[in-house]
This record gives structure tokens, C-alpha cells and sequence, in this order.
């Protein structure tokens, strides 16, 4: 113990703090970028999914299975099988795109059923009618779906991205360069793995919780006439094999 | 692109990653049923306890939720020893992941606790039951059958999570790939392989828990 | 559904009634496209609608409404913008212009003063209301209305069948559902009797009410005629 207070002094250097403010931003630009386009593929595998076509019924099939694949495999086998596979075609390609790539497979999968959950919610009635009023698909989307799902898409999406910045520690296994990793740097550095991986804890925790406090209440603002809290925390935890976020 | 790809390797160690999905499976049982408990003192002691124990209860959530299972775990393992303390890989996993799921248990387990409402407990009393009687025959089914599919929901995610314990050498599925990998070189076969021995154990044990819900519990999940 | 066939003329009220389930909602839905018809023909003004042709329902569409037991309304827009958007939106018309016949139709349906209101301040009467003025809105040259008020308190209901009175009155082309029995034979031109599928008979309000051709007929004029 009192070594490790004679650390504390030399760890919180200028440099040091520099690393891990590095860290933290390393650690929001991948789940930014990597929840960001995940919403995007996942929309569109909602579009595809909602159709009626019967053209786009083989790329629906892959599409479905692809979520139903990726929301069962855990997100450190697939950064593992990204990396070996990006390497065997160029071995030079950054780690952190590894990284990025691999948050975008996840979280493609998981966003896109938030998405479809939140497209299911509004009621068919309501598609009925603008359809008896010769709306059309993108119409309906636009005036109809959008402005309510929106309110129901938020708070789990919200959710799940908080839930994921704590899951991109793992890619620091692989050597992509973010909050965890540099814990892992400064634990190199001979510092007490006490005293460094205690920091990075509290690191996260910082980044975390205020992003925590605002869901909630972002939550409890949209989210009304849908039931106490219990409640929505039950019904969340239901519906997506476990990305939830609490506290 | 000078790969060409070789299950044959792979499949050859089938048993082995196949022994290392058992691993997975103990270790996702223990973490559930400790977490379960100690979700089950957090959800009483939130719900019953003093304004001392609530806040006690509050922080261990709010830490516990909010920073990465695989920081805690890494900490057990690579902070403690320089307090003396020294975790077997398993231990360390084992210890880490329970104390991490107890915290979602517990705002689980708690959720359902306030689910039951004033009129459940004024017809209980209505109908003549005492105090043990009506938590017998209606609150705690009620309970179970709220929880059930979020407790469900968890114990998969569990069983995904517990691939972070090979980062710190246990040698459970994950871990017996990252072995295979490092030994043959067959890195992606090998993880497909992995994925797909994931995929067909979450199936499974997804199949499972919707049949012993609607025998045991009369609940419906949703389940794909 | 089998055995339907069935000529309106403009100007005309046609009932449908009959037991739960036998097939009157399913007629209007089809005749609007909501369920794809897999025989038969729907000719309108001599021109038969081809339900797997876009264009030809979109036409056919625009010359009809169809108001939902539901009332089916646009629950993130205020009363006047369900009633506006599809003559706007749809139909490219001119925003103001809309809004004054908007505001004249929700007038002549009693909720002058609840332009700005969502449908989840409103009671399930004035909801049917608005979704009356809604497919007023379109001018249809047809009103189909599917069991308008069987979702509705009954002391919300005289409001709905007033207004419906009144659109009869000035001489709406209306195929209606309903179990509203006295309010049918007051309305009606002609009334249609289904069940199970198909129509079992067809006639004159007071036909079909004092003196039903077919023993299903004097079954179910009888019963609900008991119940009074």
C-alpha cells in the first residue's frame, strides 16, 4: 500500500494524462464510428427486411441470417476472425479498422432488430390507413413510422452504444490503441497493476455513467405512457439477448 | 491473397474445442447462480433495505454496470497481486464476471420486485391468504414469470461473455482457439469454427430456456 | 368469399349486415386493395380496378375513402394535419386552400375548436369524427365505412350516426358495415344481408327487416330483433 501511494506522484504525469485522455478519445471514436455505421447497415437491413418484393427475398434470407448469426457470437471471436482475415489479405491494414470493422459487424446485427422492433411498434392501423390513401412505402415511412418509432428506437440504441464503449476494452487484446490498451502501456511501465488498472476503472466509470444518467433521463422524458421503469427495464432485457444498461 | 482455406486442421481438434465449449457452459452456470444470488440480496436490499443499505446497493450497481467486466476481471487478476493476492485465471474470471452480473441481476431481480402491484396484494388478502400464503401463490409467481425472460436474455449474454477469460488465460472455448490458432495457424478456420460452435450453443440453450419457461413458468418469450 | 355480387348506384346507402365473421369488413377491405382479392372483379364506373397493377388501384383509390372501426388516425399529427396531409401531401394541392376546407369539414363535423389537438386528447367519438372529415377531405366519389361505431361508448355513438345522417342527406354514395340495426333501416336505401362468405340476401330496408326472403335471413332479423 505505501509504495503504491509513492506512485501516485510519478503516474499522473503530464505525459501520462495525455495517454489516457488518448485513450478515452481512442475508445469514443471507435464506438462512435463503429456504432455509427452499424445503424446504417442496420436500417438498411430493416428497409430490405420490410419490403414486400419478392426480388429481394434471396438478399432478405442472407440478411436475416446474418443477424440472427452475429447477435450469437461473442464480440472477441469477432474481432479475432476480422483480424485474421483482414491480415491474410494485407497485413498492413490498421488495427484499429480491424476494430472499427468488427464493432460495425456487432453492432449492425443488434441495431438493426432495435430498429425493426421500433418499425413494428407503430401500429398497423395506422399503415392501413395511409395505404388506403395511396401514401406509398417511402410516404408512409416519412410522415407516419419515422416520427413515432423514433421515440422507441432511441432509448435501446442509446443503451446498447453506452454498453458497447465498455466492450471495446477487449480490442485492446489485439493491440488497437484505446483506453484499456494504454492501462495496459502504463502497466508495462512498471507501475503497480493496482494503481493503473484502478484508474482506468474510474476512467470508464467517468465516461460511462454520465452517458447512463442522460439515457435514463432521455428515457423517462420520451417515454411516458409506456409504463414505470420497472417495467422498461424488464421489457428491454426481454427482447435483445442482453445489451441492456442500468444505474 | 496466398491463403487458401483448411478445416481439416480444424476439425481434427473438434473434441478438444468441444471440451473447451463444456468449460464455457460450467462457467456461465456459476457466474448466473452466484449472480442471481447476489442480484437477490442487491433487489431485497434495495427494496426493503434502510436508506444506508439502498445507497450501498446503488454504488455497487452503478460501478459495477458501468465500467467493463473485462477491466474488472483484468484487475483481479494483474491488480490484486500487488495487494498479496494472487487469482488462478479461473478464480479470477469466475470471481470478476459473478460480481459484474450481479449488478444487472440485481436492477433485474428489483424490477421485478416492484412489479407486483397494490391490487395483486389487496386480492390476496381479500381471498383470506396470510403473509406466507400470498407470497407463495401470488407474488412469487408473479415474479417469476416477470423475470423470467430478462434472467433468460442474461444467462445468454453470459454465456457470450465468458469468451473474455481466455484474454487472461482460461482455456474455455475462446481460449482453446486462440491455442489452436497459435499452434497450427489455421487463425480464421479455426475461429469459424468457433463462431459457429457459439452460435449453435446459444441456439441451444436458448431452445432450452423458452421449454422450461413455458412448462415451468407459463411464460411466452419471443425467441429469435 | 364466394357468391358476392353487387351493383351501387351513386346516391345510394348500402348496408352490410350479418354475424361476426362473415366476411362484411373483408368486403370493403378488398374493395379499397388492404386484402388482395384472388377472383372477382370490382368495377368502378365501368372500369374494372386490376389490384396487382399500382396505377390502376392508385386511381381507383382517389376516388374513394374508407373509415376504420379503429378510426385508424395519425397519432403524432394534430387533427388538422390528418385531415390535411394526404390532400396536400398525396394529392400536391394547395396548402391553403386545403386548410380551409380542413377547418369547414371538421366544422360541419362538430370539432370546430380541436384543430390543434392529438387524437390521444380526444374521446373515441370525436376520434371517428376526424377520421370522417379525414376521408371527407379526399372528396370521394364512394364512402366505405367499416363498423364505424362498434368501437365506440354508446353515448358517443349519435354523434357519428348524426353525422353520417347528414352525409346521406346530401347525397353520399355509401357502403356501409354496421350492427347498428335501427340506424341502418333509417339510412339505408337498400340493405345486404351476409354470412359466412357470402350474401344471403338483398333488399329494401323494410324487406329485408319485416319480411326476410331466406330462412338465415329471418334467423338473424329475428334474433337481433329479440334483443331490443
Amino acid at each position: 500500500m505505501q509504495s503504491l501511494l509513492n506512485q501516485i506522484p510519478s503516474f499522473f504525469t503530464y505525459y501520462n494524462v495525455m495517454l489516457l485522455l488518448w485513450g478515452i478519445g481512442s475508445t469514443v471514436l471507435l464506438t462512435a464510428a463503429g456504432c455509427g455505421a452499424g445503424f446504417v447497415f442496420g436500417a438498411l437491413i430493416v428497409l430490405v427486411r420490410i419490403t414486400k418484393t419478392i426480388w429481394l427475398l434471396p438478399i432478405k434470407i442472407v440478411v436475416i441470417t446474418y443477424v440472427e448469426f452475429f447477435r450469437r457470437i461473442p464480440f472477441l471471436v469477432i474481432l479475432y476472425l476480422v483480424l485474421f482475415a483482414a491480415h491474410a489479405v494485407d497485413p498492413t491494414l490498421s488495427l484499429f479498422g480491424v476494430a472499427v470493422v468488427s464493432v460495425c459487424l456487432l453492432a449492425t446485427a443488434y441495431l438493426s432488430e432495435i430498429i425493426r422492433a421500433a418499425i413494428e411498434s407503430v401500429q398497423r392501423p395506422q399503415i392501413e390507413a395511409a395505404d388506403s390513401m395511396n401514401f406509398g412505402f417511402w410516404r408512409t415511412i416519412y410522415e407516419v413510422v419515422l416520427p413515432q418509432a423514433w421515440k422507441v428506437l432511441l432509448p435501446p440504441a442509446t443503451a446498447f452504444v453506452i454498453m458497447f464503449i465498455k466492450d471495446t476494452s477487449l480490442a485492446s487484446q489485439i493491440g488497437v490503441i484505446e483506453l484499456m490498451f494504454t492501462g495496459k502501456i502504463l502497466a508495462n511501465r512498471s507501475f503497480s497493476g493496482l494503481l493503473v488498472y484502478s484508474v482506468i476503472l474510474i476512467c470508464y466509470f467517468v465516461l460511462s455513467y454520465p452517458l447512463s444518467r442522460l439515457a435514463a433521463w432521455m428515457e423517462r422524458r420520451l417515454a411516458a405512457p409506456t409504463g414505470t421503469e420497472s417495467q422498461r427495464i424488464l421489457r428491454t432485457s426481454a427482447g435483445f439477448a442482453g445489451y441492456q444498461s442500468y444505474g | 491473397m496466398n491463403y487458401t482455406l483448411q478445416f481439416g486442421v480444424v476439425f481434427r481438434q473438434l473434441p478438444y474445442l468441444l471440451g473447451g465449449a463444456l468449460i464455457t457452459l460450467e462457467l456461465a452456470f456459476i457466474i448466473f447462480w452466484g449472480g442471481a444470488l447476489i442480484g437477490l440480496l442487491g433487489a431485497v436490499g434495495k427494496t426493503f433495505g434502510g436508506p444506508k443499505t439502498r445507497r450501498l446497493v446503488n454504488v455497487y450497481v452503478a460501478f459495477f454496470t458501468n465500467t467493463p467486466a473485462f477491466v474488472q476481471v483484468y484487475f483481479l487478476f494483474n491488480g490484486l497481486p500487488d495487494a498479496g493476492i494472487l487469482l488462478s485465471p479461473f478464480s479470477a474470471a469466475v470471481i470478476g464476471l459473478t460480481v459484474n452480473s450481479g449488478a444487472y441481476l440485481t436492477e433485474i431481480q428489483r424490477a421485478g420486485f416492484a412489479s407486483v402491484r397494490r391490487t395483486e396484494l389487496d386480492a390476496a388478502e381479500a381471498l383470506g391468504m396470510n403473509l406466507g400464503q400470498s407470497v407463495r401463490y401470488v407474488i412469487l409467481p408473479h415474479i417469476m414469470r416477470t423475470i423470467y425472460p430478462p434472467l433468460a436474455n442474461f444467462f445468454i449474454w453470459i454465456l457470450l461473455g465468458t469468451s473474455m477469460a481466455a484474454l487472461i488465460g482460461v482455456e474455455e472455448l475462446t481460449g482453446r482457439a486462440v491455442n489452436i490458432s497459435a499452434s497450427t495457424l489455421r487463425s480464421i478456420e479455426v475461429f469459424i469454427v468457433v463462431a459457429g460452435i457459439y452460435i449453435v450453443l446459444t441456439l441451444i440453450a436458448t431452445a432450452v430456456l423458452y421449454v422450461v419457461g413455458r412448462i415451468f413458468f407459463r411464460v411466452r418469450m419471443r425467441v429469435l | 368469399m364466394r357468391d358476392i355480387s353487387l351493383t351501387v348506384e351513386q346516391g345510394e346507402v348500402i348496408s352490410l349486415i350479418g354475424p361476426s365473421g362473415s366476411g362484411k369488413s373483408t368486403l370493403l377491405r378488398a374493395i379499397v386493395g388492404l386484402t388482395r382479392p384472388t377472383s372477382g372483379e370490382v368495377i368502378l364506373d365501368g372500369v374494372p380496378i386490376n389490384y396487382s397493377s399500382r396505377r390502376s388501384l392508385r386511381e381507383a383509390r382517389n376516388r374513394m375513402a374508407i373509415v376504420f372501426q379503429q378510426y385508424n388516425l395519425f397519432q403524432n399529427m394534430t387533427v388538422l394535419r390528418n385531415v390535411t396531409v394526404t390532400p396536400i401531401k398525396i394529392r400536391k394541392r394547395d396548402r391553403r386552400e386545403v386548410e380551409q376546407e380542413a377547418a369547414h369539414l371538421l366544422d360541419k363535423v362538430g370539432l370546430a375548436d380541436k384543430h390543434h389537438a392529438h387524437p390521444d386528447e380526444l374521446s373515441g367519438g370525436q376520434q371517428q369524427r376526424v377520421a370522417i372529415a379525414r376521408a371527407l377531405a379526399l372528396k370521394p366519389e364512394i364512402l366505405l365505412l367499416d363498423e364505424v361505431t362498434s368501437a365506440l361508448d354508446p353515448e358517443l355513438v349519435n354523434d357519428v350516426l348524426d353525422t353520417i345522417r347528414v352525409l346521406a342527406s346530401d347525397g353520399m354514395t355509401m357502403l356501409i358495415v354496421s350492427h347498428e340495426m335501427a340506424f341502418v333501416r333509417e339510412v339505408s336505401t337498400r340493405v345486404v344481408m351476409m354470412d359466412k362468405g357470402s350474401m344471403v340476401e338483398e333488399g329494401e330496408p323494410s324487406e329485408i327487416f319485416n319480411a326476410p326472403k331466406t330462412s338465415r335471413a329471418r334467423e338473424f332479423v329475428g334474433k337481433i330483433l329479440r334483443h331490443r
